[in-house]
């Protein structure tokens, strides 16, 4: 599945062998010419220059690979006509590569073309010889269809009238049908997630309190009759709620029948039809008469989806919002634990501490831990946070759920936790550096005011060293957004069914297993129904995971170039 | 040139010892390690007055200045011995909170050493640390030490702004600022003025000149020139010997010992 990436890249390392060689051979010419000893290192310089275009290069290649890859499985591409066996039928060209024909053994140049129609029998992607494709026939009126279910969809759209009788639907009623289906599902979105979903929640935190009651009396905690008022007041509660949750759902029931009943029909090319509720629609576009800024719209309106909405189809279609949220929340979490404690861990050692033998193991220790493999971490994590700090939690805070565990399994905290332990030597050592740095005069300037060792720490040099620390911080970010390993452990899961924050209290629910763009991009990479299907979505995925980390350090680099300046002069304070 | 073995006995002249003395030296030993950077050191160091410590680089000046305030103590493996007095208590006593000595003694470093504050940040850093937190206490304390060190003009319209926007010259003024903010009874000058330009250094020494009176000056220094224009006093030391002390005029002038009219002379050194 990657090795087209890889080929992609090796290609760009083949571009650029041959200039090394081209750089070192003007350097020659130069040096022999002047043959004295100012010139002398110029072929080093060439060569060292040489090495870093190659680096700039084929990271330029990467980058360039997966986002040209990941926007390209976002844009909107025109569907031609293939020569089928007895038919022509519709098409969208994808790559084309050289391979031999299964049935004759002939080699031949190939393309792969995507048909969509998952549910009309067809097959979504086929290798179909170059001269099949029907390049110029480019039927105006055919729809793309994006759908909830079963994938997109290539072909006509009907509507039946009362009679039954199909005919094809005009672009206006069809816009006017989906502005109604979407709000209907909107409607029913909003119910169910708000009012259903606190109902439904409420009366889990009834039947727990239930729970609780009947525990506390087997243990002799409360008397019988305390015990027996205490249960009925939360048996009438529970069938109140449980009252307003019937008539919720009905009320969802109905919503939903009204919306089924209004249907649209699909016809495709091979002469299959299937009628489904308009509601199940997301987009409609004709992909062969659009302009280029409608092109664009919909591009973007795509990519917003991308990043805003959810998964759909086994993550192979919609959005990876809740990957997305995880990563930074993930991140965001750790750096709130890594900081705090890489910090003082370096003052201690560097400010505190007596400088010995101990000192100096310990720093060996701190060292080797930054290169100790990320799985391990994984195995410490689920060892020690998820079964053995989680598993006392439980026991203390959450009896009522058991055997069900809340802390005592992965989730984001305990992933943020392992993380910041596997990225907190980056932490220490740069700390380390930083403070090291620190001049002697500024301490002697501060000793010498009076200062206490704490009050000259804490003035002078913790905010004198705070840019080094936040070069540790950056690296520290860097890896930990990329780390995957030590997560599929820790709570990571294909599919959360609910974000780690949401509108229920306590909001911010540090229990919950969560999605993360790293692993999203493994999981749709080898352990999709079809790696075509879920390719786009790999580059596409991967491209933002490659934003969210550059981001995430150009907010870290341009709060560090602000402390910078701050300490270098220039500014106010 | 002188060996350690031929060199005098330390000679006060009975002038400088006259006054009423705000730092007294007795027989003060100082080690780094193994080796001794100080030899038996007596010295009356009198109130309100300026004293010169002179002698050639490696003679021990800075290290007799840091013994002071006990900026020593930074250093591992220091040994002291013998006595410093500042005003009636000792300061190597043994249970001196070092910080509120240091408070009573302000000092300014060869190199401006401004933290990567404020102007008005730097200035009231001593205050600060003393917990003192009123505005107009501060407002207060930064305007006095700038006007003493001639830098309130200068700098009036932005004290919110870094330090280290300064030139050299004011830089080492705003240390000077900082050290006698929180009014010092002492301070203690390690050559002061050796990064400095002509004008820099002028009004600098115009500075401690003015400071006579109110503070017990220290100040270390290179200039011949520059301890004859400021210092009532001079003390010269060579190989961590004191050799003589005395008023500044008599030691220019008419010095005891052989190897201090040498140096004043400039025939080493
Ligand atoms: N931290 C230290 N550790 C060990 N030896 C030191 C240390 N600081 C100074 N010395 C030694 O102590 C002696 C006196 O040094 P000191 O800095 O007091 O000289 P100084 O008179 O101030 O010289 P200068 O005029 O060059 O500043 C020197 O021989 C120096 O090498
Ligand atoms: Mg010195």
């Amino acid at each position: 599945m990657f090795s087209f990436g890889s080929k992609q890249s090796d290609s760009q390392g083949a571009s650029q062998a041959p200039q090394p060689a081209v750089l070192f051979k003007t350097a020659v010419r130069i040096r022999s010419r002047a043959a004295n000893n100012a010139t002398e290192g110029i072929p080093w310089i060439w060569v060292c220059a040489g090495a870093l275009v190659t680096i700039l290069l084929l990271i330029a290649g990467l980058f360039g690979v997966i986002l040209s890859q990941g926007l390209s499985a976002l844009w909107p591409h025109q569907v031609i006509k293939i020569q089928s066996e007895n038919a022509l039928v519709l098409g969208i060209p994808m790559r084309q590569e050289e391979g031999t024909d299964p049935n004759t053994n002939v080699k031949q140049m190939r393309r792969l073309v995507y048909q969509a129609n998952r549910d009309f029998g067809v097959n979504e992607f086929a290798f179909v010889p170059v001269e099949r494709l029907v390049e110029s026939e480019r039927p105006k009126d055919v729809w793309f269809v994006e759908r909830r279910e079963w994938g997109p969809f290539l072909g006509r759209i009907q509507t039946s009238d009362s009679n039954g009788v199909a005919t094809d639907v005009d672009s206006k009623t069809l816009s006017a049908m989906l502005v109604g289906g979407a709000e209907r599902s909107k409607q029913l979105l909003h119910i169910e997630k708000g009012a259903l979903a606190d109902l439904n929640a409420t009366m889990e935190d009834l039947r727990l309190e239930k729970k609780s009651i009947e525990r506390q009396l087997e243990a002799g905690a409360i008397p019988d009759d305390e015990a027996t008022a205490k249960s009925s007041n939360v048996e009438s509660q529970l069938a109140r709620v449980s009252k307003d949750h019937a008539a919720l759902s009905t009320q969802v029931q109905e919503l939903r029948s009204v919306d089924e009943a209004i249907k649209i029909t699909l016809l495709a090319d091979n002469g299959q039809t299937k009628t489904l509720p308009v509601s199940q629609i997301l987009r409609v576009f004709q992909p062969n008469s659009l302009s280029w800024i409608e092109r664009l719209g919909i591009f973007f309106s795509r990519l917003w989806g991308f990043v805003s909405e959810e998964p759909r189809e086994a993550n192979t279609e919609g959005g990876v919002f809740p990957a997305l949220f995880g990563t930074v929340a993930m991140t965001i979490i750790m750096t709130v634990f890594v900081l705090p404690v890489g910090v003082m861990t370096a003052v201690y050692m560097r400010e505190i501490a007596k400088q010995g033998v101990l000192v100096s193991l310990v720093r060996i220790a701190v060292n080797n831990l930054a290169g100790v493999p990320s799985i391990v971490y994984g195995v410490f994590g689920v060892g020690f946070f998820c079964y053995t700090v989680g598993a006392s939690i439980d026991q203390l805070f959450f009896q009522e759920k058991l055997p069900n565990p809340t802390f005592g399994t992965g989730g984001i905290l305990w992933a943020s936790l392992t993380l910041a332990l596997l990225t907190v030597p980056v932490v220490i050592v740069s700390t380390e550096e930083a403070l090291s740095a620190v001049p002697r005069s500024l301490r002697e300037a501060s000793y010498g005011c009076g200062a206490t060792r704490m009050q000259t720490l804490w003035n002078i040099v913790l905010p004198k060293a705070l840019p080094g620390v936040m070069t540790g911080l950056i690296l520290a970010m860097a890896r930990a957004v990329g780390e995957v390993a030590p997560l599929l452990m820790t709570g990571v899961v294909k599919l959360a069914p609910a974000l780690p924050v949401d509108s229920h209290f306590p909001f911010v629910h540090l229990e919950r297993s969560f999605m993360h763009l790293g692993f999203h991009i493994y999981d749709l990479g080898f352990q999709s129904r079809s790696t075509e299907l879920s390719r786009p979505m790999v580059f596409a995925s991967t491209s933002l995971l490659v934003a969210v980390v550059l981001s995430l350090n150009f907010i870290a680099i341009k709060i560090r170039s602000q402390l910078r300046k701050r300490f270098e002069g220039r500014g106010a304070f | 040139m002188l060996n350690p073995a031929d060199l005098p006995s330390t000679f006060v002249h009975p002038e400088s010892c006259s006054g009423p003395a705000q730092i007294s030296i007795q027989n003060f030993n100082l080690w780094y390690g193994k080796s001794q950077a100080l030899h038996s050191i007596n010295l009356p160091i009198l109130q309100h007055e300026i004293t010169s410590f002179i002698g050639p680089s490696g003679c021990g000046k800075s290290t007799l200045l840091r013994a002071i305030n006990r900026l020593n103590d930074l250093i591992d493996n220091v040994t002291v011995d013998g006595d410093i007095r500042v005003g009636e208590r000792s300061v190597y006593e043994r249970h001196l909170d070092v910080t509120s000595l240091r408070k009573r003694i302000g000092m300014v470093f060869q190199k401006s050493n401004p933290f990567p504050m404020s102007i008005y940040e730097n200035v009231c850093y001593p205050l600060r640390i003393s917990g003192i937190t009123s505005r107009a206490t501060l407002d207060e304390a930064v305007e006095t030490s700038l006007r003493s060190s001639a830098l309130w003009d200068e700098v009036k319209d932005r004290l919110k702004r870094s330090a280290l926007d300064l030139s050299g010259g004011q830089q080492q003024r705003l240390c000077i600022a900082r050290a006698i903010a929180g009014n010092p009874e002492v301070l203690l000058m390690d050559e002061p003025c050796s990064a400095l330009d002509p004008i820099s250094t002028a009004k600098i020494e115009e500075l401690i000149l003015e400071m006579k009176g109110r503070f017990t000056v220290v100040i270390v220094t290179h200039s011949m020139a520059q301890a004859s224009r400021v210092s009532d006093h001079t003390a010269f030391f060579y190989l961590g010997r004191l050799i003589e002390a005395g008023p500044t005029k008599r030691l220019f002038e008419n010095a005891h010992s052989k190897a201090t009219q040498d140096y004043i002379s400039g025939r080493f050194g």
